[in-house]
């Protein structure tokens, strides 16, 4: 077993709205900041034991299936690096 | 005792849980407020899933209650045929547990909205909409954050199809408007059916206008009667 932290990024899918990214775009704006769009997504970093990275990105992936993104409206990825 | 018992799932955090229990009293529906941990009753014949905050919003709104135990219990019992209907909070959960499609996240406006809306009854022959007639315009209030109705191109396409659409925002007229959209929902949506009639989610509250001396609108307790 290998020592691994699998990151799982979440994301809105395209097109679907973000208000809370365009509220900090405006705040950035107000502070003088030229910016074209802003993105916001969540980071979660999975501390995990698996036998090869592929098993822990597949056990990264599957919590973001069943918890961390809403199918709905969210896109993921997955990376594994050795800890 | 006979009669129909309705548990008022209580997660941590809900808080509209008493207000659902006092308005269903009013419209004559023997209800209790049931604590997630200890699961349902074996007598109950009707499922509220109220509003509040449960576990603070963490992840998403209702992600966390969703995927309590107890919603096994309740997904068992609403394919049962059991009624079930998510109010607000409880309309995040029903959403996010796979109860209802689509899902409800941030307001376009990105702010906490508390406000009279207006919704068409958009079916009369559903559990819920027996006291109206299509068409009707009730007034019910919003309280939330998060009540942006969203859902996939394709998915949108099969909900109208299969007239699962139950509530849409609309004004005085009962015209599906923008101007009448408080939260940016798609297509105007409020609220939604499940697989069954017998499963629904609303973002707006009808607990809170059923009883007569709590304010503008007695509106919402025909959906309350679905129980009776």
């Amino acid at each position: 077993m290998t020592d691994y932290t699998a990151t799982v990024t979440v994301r809105l899918k395209r097109g679907v709205l973000d208000p809370e990214a365009e509220t900090t775009q405006q705040a950035l704006e107000r502070l003088g900041f030229d910016l074209d769009d802003l993105r916001s997504a969540d980071r979660f970093e999975v501390d995990l034991d698996a036998p090869d990275a592929d098993e822990a990105a597949e056990r990264a992936g599957e919590m973001a299936e069943r918890l961390l993104a809403n199918p709905t409206i969210h896109d993921y990825d997955v990376a594994v690096a050795e800890r | 005792m006979g009669g129909v018992t309705v548990a008022v799932v209580q997660f941590g955090g809900s808080n509209c849980d008493r207000d659902a229990v006092r308005a269903l009293e009013h419209v004559g529906v023997d209800a209790e407020r049931v604590w997630h941990g200890d699961g349902l009753p074996a007598d109950t014949d009707g499922i509220v899933l109220p509003g509040g905050f449960s576990y603070g919003d963490y992840l998403r709104a209702g992600a966390m209650a969703a995927r309590d135990p107890i919603m096994d219990e309740v997904r068992a019992a609403a394919d049962e045929g059991v009624p079930v209907i998510g109010i607000c909070n409880g309309a995040q959960i029903g959403s996010e547990s796979g109860l209802t499609p689509g899902a409800f996240t941030t307001n376009a406006s990105a702010r906490f909205q508390c406000e009279p809306v207006r919704l068409r009854v958009e079916r009369a022959d559903t559990p819920w909409t027996a006291a109206y007639d299509e068409g009707d315009v009730i007034e019910v209030p919003i309280a939330h954050g998060e009540g942006r109705f969203e859902i996939g191109e394709s998915a949108h396409a099969d909900l109208v199809a299969d007239d699962r659409v139950l509530f849409r925002y609309c004004d005085a007229e009962g015209n599906v408007t923008d101007a009448a959209n408080p939260n940016g929902s798609t297509d105007n949506v409020a609220g939604v059916l499940g697989e069954r009639e017998t499963v629904a989610v609303l973002m707006p509250h009808p607990e809170r206008a059923t009883l007569p001396d709590l304010g503008r609108s007695t509106d919402g307790a025909g959906i309350l009667t679905a129980f009776a």
